[in-house]
């Protein structure tokens, strides 16, 4: 418990702890205005369509939101120094090393997936993932209001990767992540020497298979089959989806592709939590 | 007012000097509104008229402004932190133990500086989340979108270089820990897959990144000059093209 008040109380953790209360509020907030557009099938905002100046109105708000937020910038400032601790010494490794909180995320995939997918290839496809958005969803409703009705699937693939992946992912790090980034409960002493037996077996291994050739197809068929998933999935409905023919093959293939791989994290980590799963493909260049 | 000063008033606000500074009077009219707006450089990205629901902070969460101010409030106390900082191993930490303890408001300016700088990241996202909730993205917003992925970036990358300056353990480290990624860079990291025989520890991506084969003293420097000019250079460049397309692409996104 020390140790939960210790962490919570470290200067630098104050921003997730803000997010632990920004972020339901804010969907709370959004929901809110959602169910009222998808009750009533008029967002909730539309009687507002009148023009106003911009001078007093809007700069009258900014000023307003500004005084705000450096009142409580400054009351923060006052009230919570920035950390500093003893001068670096490459020598003297702290452990456990955390990247900026901003980042845990990333550093929380280090444990489910090798350096060159968690650190290079992930955000990445985060990255191009996040900018091809608006190229890969044609679905004309909902611009410029909430609401769920209208757009579920791009509303919980979103909020998914953002919620679960990124928010959730950054707060176990930061408060659950102890010496050799093993997870201590907020209750637990941090210690040191823990001893978690490393019973980690890749996959081809629970299914039996014991030399490196054959573990190494097995590992191409389980991600082959797995990205193929799209595809298939495209050529049985496609004659049948109207929503399918209008995003074209090369769109679905984009979006098939980056939702599987957003979805390659949760399920390793089920995969890594309930079977001890090491790695799914083992070759000889490398490890998935 | 009395007669006097009226006539004190009116002979400064005639005045070549007053006029020549002050383009416009302050009566309230709509014309004098518009005039506000569009005569003055510090408001001109604005609009003279907006939609009324895009004063709704139900609706925008003033994240994109309050990320803005953020911004500006780093870009001020971070001139100021540099009067007192050197980015050179023997110095730096001592710089920055200085500000704690000697400078006048030393304290206050750093805890400024980074709580501005961690509040900045935590709008950021909260706008990208309030632009998807909004489907903001959409046509004809698709571009200004990718400029937002990118400043995005930028804050994180603003962020994480100025997490190295104070040169202590806690900046050391996460540092470390965080420029270890690029070791694993297909092809280009000396320990990622497909990495050829010549990339080595000594030339490989993170090197480029390090100016070394660890972090040291070129690396506070490397960190220095892309935190205080390159980084705040490209992101107010891309700040002034996304403002300038929020505009350009029919104001905030709305109902109609």
């Amino acid at each position: 418990m020390d140790n939960l008040l210790l962490l919570i109380t470290k200067p630098d953790n104050v921003p997730i702890l803000a997010m632990l209360f920004l972020i339901p509020f804010f969907i709370w907030l959004s929901y809110k205005q959602a169910r009222q557009t998808d009750r009533t099938g008029v967002p909730s905002d539309a009687a507002l369509n009148d023009k106003v100046y911009v001078w007093p109105y809007l700069c009258r708000n900014e000023f307003i939101c500004a005084i705000i937020i450096m009142l409580i910038l400054g009351v923060w400032s006052i009230m919570i120094d920035a950390p500093l601790e003893e001068m670096s010494d490459p020598a003297k490794t702290p452990n456990p090393s955390k990247a900026p909180w901003y980042f845990l995320a990333l550093q929380e995939m280090l444990v489910y997936f090798d350096p060159w997918i968690a650190g290079v290839v992930l955000p990445g496809l985060i990255i191009v993932g996040l900018i091809a958005i608006p190229y890969i969803d044609i679905n004309p409703k909902g611009k410029g209001y909430y609401t769920i009705k209208e757009r579920p699937f791009a509303l919980a693939v979103f909020s998914f990767g953002f919620i679960i992946l990124w928010i959730v992912l950054m707060i176990v790090g930061t408060f659950l992540r102890g010496p050799g980034w093993n997870i201590f409960m907020p209750w637990e002493y941090w210690d040191p020497h823990k001893l978690v037996p490393l019973t980690n077996v890749n996959l081809s291994y629970l299914f039996g298979i014991r030399d490196d050739m054959t573990a190494n197809f097995f590992g191409f068929a389980i991600v082959a089959g797995y990205f193929a998933l799209g595809p298939i999935f495209y050529i049985w409905k496609c004659k049948s989806s109207k929503f399918l023919q209008e995003l074209g093959m090369i769109r679905y293939v984009i979006v098939s592709f980056l939702f599987l791989s957003m979805l390659s994290l949760p399920i390793k980590m089920i995969l890594r939590l309930a079977l001890n799963v090491k790695y799914i493909w083992v070759s000889p260049w490398f490890n998935i | 007012m009395n007669e006097e000063h009226k006539g004190l008033k009116d002979k400064i606000t005639n005045s070549d000097i007053w006029k020549s500074i002050f383009r416009h009077g302050y009566e309230k009219t709509g014309r004098r509104y518009t005039l506000q707006v569009l005569q003055n450089v510090w408001l001109h990205l604005h609009p003279p008229r907006i939609s009324r629901h895009a004063l709704n902070f139900r609706f925008t969460w003033c994240m994109g402004g309050i990320t803005f101010l953020m911004f500006l409030v780093t870009a001020v106390t971070g001139v100021l932190l540099m009067f007192y900082y050197r980015p050179v191993a023997e110095y730096a930490f001592r710089d920055v133990q200085a500000l704690e303890f000697d400078i006048p408001f030393g304290m206050l300016l750093r805890n400024m500086h980074r709580w501005a700088a961690h509040g900045m990241v935590i709008s950021v996202m909260l706008h990208m989340f309030r632009v998807f909730l909004t489907g903001s993205y959409k046509k004809p917003r698709e571009f200004n979108w990718a400029v937002g992925v990118i400043l995005l970036l930028i804050t994180f990358f603003l962020s994480f270089t100025g997490y190295l300056l104070p040169w202590d353990q806690l900046a050391y480290w996460a540092v470390t820990v965080g420029t270890n990624m690029a070791r694993a860079t297909p092809v280009l990291g000396h320990e990622g897959p497909f990495a050829p025989p010549d990339i080595t520890q000594a030339n490989d991506v993170r090197f480029a990144l390090l100016g070394g084969t660890i972090v040291g003293p070129s690396t506070l420097l490397r960190f220095y000059i892309l935190h205080c000019i390159a980084v705040p250079l490209v992101a107010s460049l891309l700040m002034a093209l996304h403002f300038w397309r929020v505009r350009k692409d029919g104001g905030i996104s709305g109902p109609l």
